[in-house]
């Protein structure tokens, strides 16, 4: 295989994972939180293609396809729910969303 | 040569994924970490090409960087200067020590799992063909072995749509909201 191998791939997958998921602790702008959540799932897509070039088989891919249509439909919901909130006048801070708290 | 400069795309583009994704996190401005964002996904596209995922790279910059990415601008335009929020406030409070130990330990417990458990299984690639990825063979293994698959991904999608179409219709509390609001702005201008 020319160029680097597969190892360093599933690493630059992992320091992607991690640096989303920093995201998606650290911030309290839920807006950022779904951008961060994308960087986690490309990062998985990421590691889903190279084991897929890694077997030789198209299985791998076809997940990482699977993966970008549920990721669509989770920024779809996401901003949907956004936007409802901010149209309520609530605090856009993931921290101060107690609406739903029993 | 050819494979010197596989090597030179390839850290050109693992470095920019890597930056632009710390961009994504650190910027305070929702609207430059959107943009960062659309840059993570355009050098992870030259990742998925060098891994011999052509049709998913394309697939990539279409619905990532182009629907996905668009949707999210738009959003962030919307939400005006309420989009963007800093860091949890007050210095490194226990949380965000733990959100940096938490990712950390990800992190660390991965590239371990990848060191121990497969070590020479990575080196060792299978042979492809010429066609590996291309959207021909994505259409049919799609179609073919993984019908249930395309099928369920289309339910999906659909419900998604649903949904935002739920989310997006206005609420009589909102209405009431919004009316509180006028009349609100209504006796703030005659004071």
């Amino acid at each position: 295989m020319a160029g680097p191998e597969i190892t360093w791939y599933l690493i630059v997958s992992a320091i992607l994972f991690s640096i989303g998921t920093l995201g998606v602790l650290l911030r309290r702008s839920p807006l950022i939180v779904l951008l961060s959540l994308e960087i986690m799932l490309n990062a998985s897509n990421l590691a889903l293609i190279s084991f897929a070039r890694l077997h030789g088989g198209h299985d791998g891919q076809i997940f990482a396809l699977a993966v970008m249509a549920v990721a669509a439909s989770e920024v779809v919901v996401g901003l949907g729910l956004i936007v409802a909130v901010s149209r309520r006048r609530l605090t856009l801070d993931v921290d101060s969303f107690r609406v739903l708290r029993g | 040569m050819g494979n010197f400069l596989v090597w030179a795309v390839w850290l050109v583009a693992a470095f920019a994924c890597l930056g632009s994704g710390i961009a994504v996190v650190s910027f305070t401005n929702a609207f430059y970490s959107a943009l960062a964002l659309i840059g993570n996904l355009g050098s992870l596209a030259v990742l998925f090409l060098l891994a011999s995922a052509e049709f998913l790279a394309a697939a990539q910059v279409l619905v990532y960087a182009g629907a996905v990415m668009v949707m999210f601008l738009f959003v962030i335009a919307y939400l005006g200067d309420t989009a963007g929020l800093p860091f949890r406030g007050g210095g490194p409070s226990w949380v965000s020590v733990g959100a940096v130990v938490a990712a950390t330990a990800i992190l660390v417990e991965v590239v371990v799992a990848i060191g121990l458990k497969a070590g020479n299984a990575l080196s060792s690639v299978d042979e492809i063909e010429s066609s590996f990825g291309s959207p021909g063979e994505i259409g049919r293994v799609f179609l073919t072995d993984h019908l249930l698959a395309f099928e369920i991904t289309s339910i999906v999608l659909l419900i998604a749509a649903v949904g935002g179409v739920i989310l997006g219709t206005r609420t009589r509390a909102e209405d009431e909201l919004d009316a509180q609001g006028a009349a609100g702005q209504e006796t703030y201008g005659r004071a």
